[in-house]
């Protein structure tokens, strides 16, 4: 009972952080905004008891992409007030396209099981087991991602270079 | 932390997917509404972080470890990716002075 | 009759396969090879089988020779073989065919001797006696049928020989339109034919035809439309006013083709299809009908022409039409004789004219004229000879060919009987007129082509000479009974015609009256020459005087051209230049193109959705999320 309350106040918190990501005029705003939705997310995770997952989140996420952008955003001198007054439509038909959105998602995934689970045997999220899971079965996906990012280095370097 | 766990009853899946479905549409929603490119990123974020908090409550619910597995690489690459993208927009913005994306429209008729 | 299988038939496939290698080393090798050699070889290659058409015909009286080449058209119990056939009818045309044509085939040599498609033209002949020979031996139908078209296709070929000159081209077409035209006939009988007898080969069909089974109305129409074939090839009304438009080509074309070989197509069918026609009385009487009024359409013609040639091309329709009243009234003997007597005598004098037109340089206009018998000796004489043959004088061959049915007819019809005798009248006043015009009186053209007139060469005039011979002594093939000989013909022909003579009787002429009507026409013959004389040589007041009114309709052929063209040919061509500007240009052109103009304006109007913006292209990605997220959601 006390779980469903966090559950909602969690999901309070983070609708609310989302909808001023996009909704308010400095994009500063926005980053610190997204930064509070991420620290939301991982309350989320530890309620699954996710726990691997809620720290990399904030390291991760909330640490370094955050952090990156508010570097970008600040190096650049982005945070004047952007863009001009759009014709009200194009946002009205945007959320409106939106809700739709949702709607069809939510109506596609209806028919799931309705039955609460019996959480007396979670352990999967946590860092033992899930390492035990990451280096047996899915190494070698683990060990491209290295691969990965040493791609998205290079790219990044490529394309940031001044010439 | 236990009394914490053994007493997360009574949320069931749907919850979490109307909580992602309404996490994903704002993101969307975000995307076709600003025309800041760093705010059209975050909200691409926002919609990976949906999909990934809805995938680690699968997990959860069906006690397969697989989906959080993915999640963490899902993360990798949403890392991975907003290096590139960012120093994308750095190069636009030198080239351009502006990172209002109508401003890139030249690839048209 | 019994067919022989000895060594004889392979005859046959060498005397088709001469003038065909014939064809093929003057068609493929032509341009790398000399005059003289393609000169000889087209010879050479219709000789040969001149000869072996000798060794047939001496071996083919009492029964007859058929090969069997291989099995042509199969298909479950209808089956049309490629037979080769040769009985005493076949071998009589085979002599005529290749013996002309090599006289012809010489001639040739001297007169085409300055033109530049020399190879072409040489090419083009043998090709022709190709075609003809498997005509005449063919023992199906069908494979007569190839070498109809065959010879309807040389024959254009070779009118528009010289096919830089447009009206020759017109000529052409107008030659190989019409007898297509007459074909369609043929192509109807066959399929009669073989729905009627279910088999195309003459001994099945003309066995099934002695039973006397078949229905009266098919016969009928069997034959009507084998004569319809026959009035094409042979030119005959309503067919024949390609002939003298034929008359564009060379002048040997005019001898082989138009005079000798291929007019005589249509004559030889009906003769080789007797039985058929004799169990069919009202179409004989239609093929007589037909060929005497066609004999004096072309004799009231021929009298105001003024080209040599056509002169003679007319003459060459009249004497047809003599030979299908022949046939219409019986005498197949007769037709066939009267066929090779006037081949003889046809070609000799086209070949003379033919001379004539050499010495003038060109000059083809009668007009223009005259007094050449005394630089052109030889010519002169041989077309003399030609002259009294055409019109009948005894002891010319042309005289009891054309008794030979002169008393067929009346003894099928007296009318028919008085309007030969008109028809042979104007023949000897026309051909006399042509020989006094060209030949006597003084000359009325100009001094620059008097100049160089020249006899010709001997490789033109010794086969003229060779024809005039046959033209005088030809009638030794059918003398007559009365005479006390026997008639020569009649016999080699009669194992053809058995069954056919026991089916239509035919009586005999009693003596008194038959030697009445041969008085009748040589009197009538005389008087007519006489006439010419006097027209033509004693008082003749040159060109300048113009035709009397009534003579007009004659000397405009009766305007049947142009009743043609008002008819048929501006119709067709109204219709052909509807369909090109209306339907090709318009609707076809118009809708392959609008397809394109369609697809090139779709994109015009398409191309604007890529406006660039990147906003515009994430909605329509999402919005086609949502749609396929719909349609997932209603299938399921």
């Amino acid at each position: 009972m006390f779980s469903t309350v966090l559950f909602y106040i969690l999901s309070v918190i983070l609708l609310f952080s989302s909808l001023m990501v996009i909704f308010s005029r400095k994009p500063v705003n926005s980053v610190l905004f997204l930064i509070v939705s991420f620290f939301a997310i991982s309350g989320h995770y530890i309620l699954l008891n996710a726990q691997f997952l809620a720290v990399v989140n904030i390291i991760v996420y909330a640490g370094a992409i955050m952090v990156l952008f508010l570097f970008t955003v600040m190096l650049l001198n982005l945070n004047k007030e952007t863009e001009p007054r759009k014709p009200a439509m194009f946002k009205v038909i945007s959320v409106i396209t939106g809700c739709l959105l949702a709607i069809t998602f939510i109506g596609a995934l209806k028919g799931i099981d309705n039955t609460p689970h019996n959480f007396s045997d979670n352990s999967i999220g946590l860092i033992k087991n899930l390492g035990k899971v990451l280096f047996k079965e899915y190494l070698i996906p683990f060990e491209l991602t290295s691969l990965l990012f040493l791609a998205s280095i290079v790219g990044t370097l490529m394309i940031g270079k001044k010439e | 932390m236990d009394t914490i766990i053994t007493s997360l009853q009574g949320i069931s899946i749907q919850s979490y997917v109307w909580l992602c479905s309404i996490l994903f549409t704002i993101g969307v929603v975000g995307v076709l509404i600003r025309r800041n490119a760093i705010v059209v990123f975050m909200s691409i974020e926002m919609m990976l972080n949906s999909v990934n908090l809805l995938l680690a409550a699968f997990s959860v619910y069906r006690n397969d470890p697989s989906g959080q597995v993915f999640v963490f690489f899902i993360m990798v690459v949403a890392a991975a990716e907003v290096a590139v993208g960012l120093a994308l927009l750095v190069m636009i913005y030198r080239n351009t002075q502006t990172i209002d994306i109508n401003f890139l429209n030249k690839l048209k008729w | 009759m019994v067919s022989m299988a000895n060594g004889l038939n392979i005859l046959l496939l060498l005397i088709l396969l001469f003038p065909l290698t014939g064809f093929i080393i003057s068609g493929v090798f032509g341009k790398s090879l000399s005059k003289l050699f393609v000169g000889i070889m087209a010879s050479t290659v219709v000789f040969i089988p001149f000869l072996f058409s000798i060794i047939i015909a001496t071996n083919v009286s009492q029964h007859s020779i058929s090969l069997n080449l291989f099995e042509w058209i199969h298909f479950n119990n209808f089956s049309i073989p490629f037979n080769l056939f040769a009985d005493s009818l076949t071998a009589l045309m085979l002599l005529i065919v290749t013996g002309i044509g090599f006289l012809i085939h010489v001639y040739s040599i001297g007169y085409m001797k300055h033109d530049e498609g020399f190879n072409r033209f040489f090419a083009y002949m043998n090709l022709f006696v190709f075609f003809m020979l498997m005509l005449v031996i063919s023992s199906n139908y069908l494979v007569m049928f190839i070498g109809w078209e065959g010879v309807g296709l040389c024959s254009y070929l070779l009118i528009g020989f010289w096919f830089k000159d447009h009206a020759n081209n017109n000529a052409a077409k107008k030659a190989f339109i019409m007898n297509r035209i007459g074909d369609l006939g043929f192509l109807l009988a066959l399929f009669l034919i073989f729905t009627t007898y279910n088999s195309l080969e003459f001994s099945n069909v003309f066995d099934g035809a002695a039973k006397l089974t078949t229905n009266g109305s098919t016969m009928f129409w069997i034959t009507l439309l084998l004569f319809i074939g026959a009035t094409g090839k042979s030119a005959q009304i309503p067919l024949y006013t390609w002939l003298p438009d034929a008359m564009a080509g060379p002048t040997p074309v005019s001898a082989l083709i138009h005079a000798a070989t291929m007019v005589t197509a249509g004559i030889y069918m009906i003769a080789r299809s007797s039985i058929l026609f004799v169990l069919a009385p009202d179409v004989l009487s239609i093929i007589s009908i037909v060929g005497i009024f066609t004999a004096l359409l072309a004799a009231t013609i021929a009298i105001f022409q003024n080209d040599i040639k056509k002169v003679l091309a007319y003459s060459t329709i009249s004497q047809l039409g003599y030979m299908f009243a022949a046939l219409g009234a019986g005498a197949f003997t007769g037709a066939m004789f009267h066929l090779t007597t006037h081949a003889f005598f046809k070609a000799l004098l086209f070949l003379a004219a033919g001379s004539v037109i050499h010495a003038l340089s060109g000059e083809q206009d009668i007009t223009k004229m005259g007094g050449l018998s005394k630089k052109l000796k030889i010519t002169s004489l041989v077309f003399l000879m030609g002259t009294i043959a055409i019109s009948g004088i005894p002891p010319f061959s042309g005289f009891f060919s054309k008794d030979e049915i002169l008393s067929s007819l009346y003894e099928k019809n007296p009318l028919l009987w008085i309007l030969g005798i008109a028809g042979a009248l104007m023949t000897a006043f026309y051909m006399f007129r042509l020989y006094f015009l060209v030949f006597k009186g003084t000359y009325r053209g100009d001094d620059e082509t008097a100049k160089h007139i020249h006899e010709s060469p001997k490789v033109m005039t010794i086969p003229l000479i060779v024809l005039a011979i046959l033209s005088i002594v030809g009638g030794m093939l059918g003398l007559p009974e009365w005479l006390g000989t026997q008639h020569f013909l009649h016999n080699y022909l009669a194992p053809v015609f058995k069954v056919s003579s026991q089916i239509m009787i035919r009586n005999n002429l009693p003596f008194s009256e038959e030697i009445l009507l041969i008085i009748i026409s040589v009197v009538g013959v005389l008087i007519a020459i006489i006439c010419s004389w006097f027209i033509y040589l004693k008082r003749y007041k040159g060109t300048e005087t113009k035709t009397p009114a009534f003579f007009r309709i004659f000397e405009a052929k009766y305007w049947m051209d142009e009743i043609y063209e008002f008819l048929f040919v501006k119709p067709v061509l109204w219709l052909s230049d509807t369909f090109y500007r209306i339907i090709e240009l318009k609707w076809i052109d118009g809708l392959v193109n609008n397809i394109g103009v369609m697809v090139v304006r779709t994109g015009n109007w398409i191309k604007y959705i890529q406006n660039g913006y990147i906003e515009f292209y994430v909605y329509m990605m999402v919005l086609g999320i949502i749609a396929l997220f719909i349609i997932n959601i209603i299938i399921r």
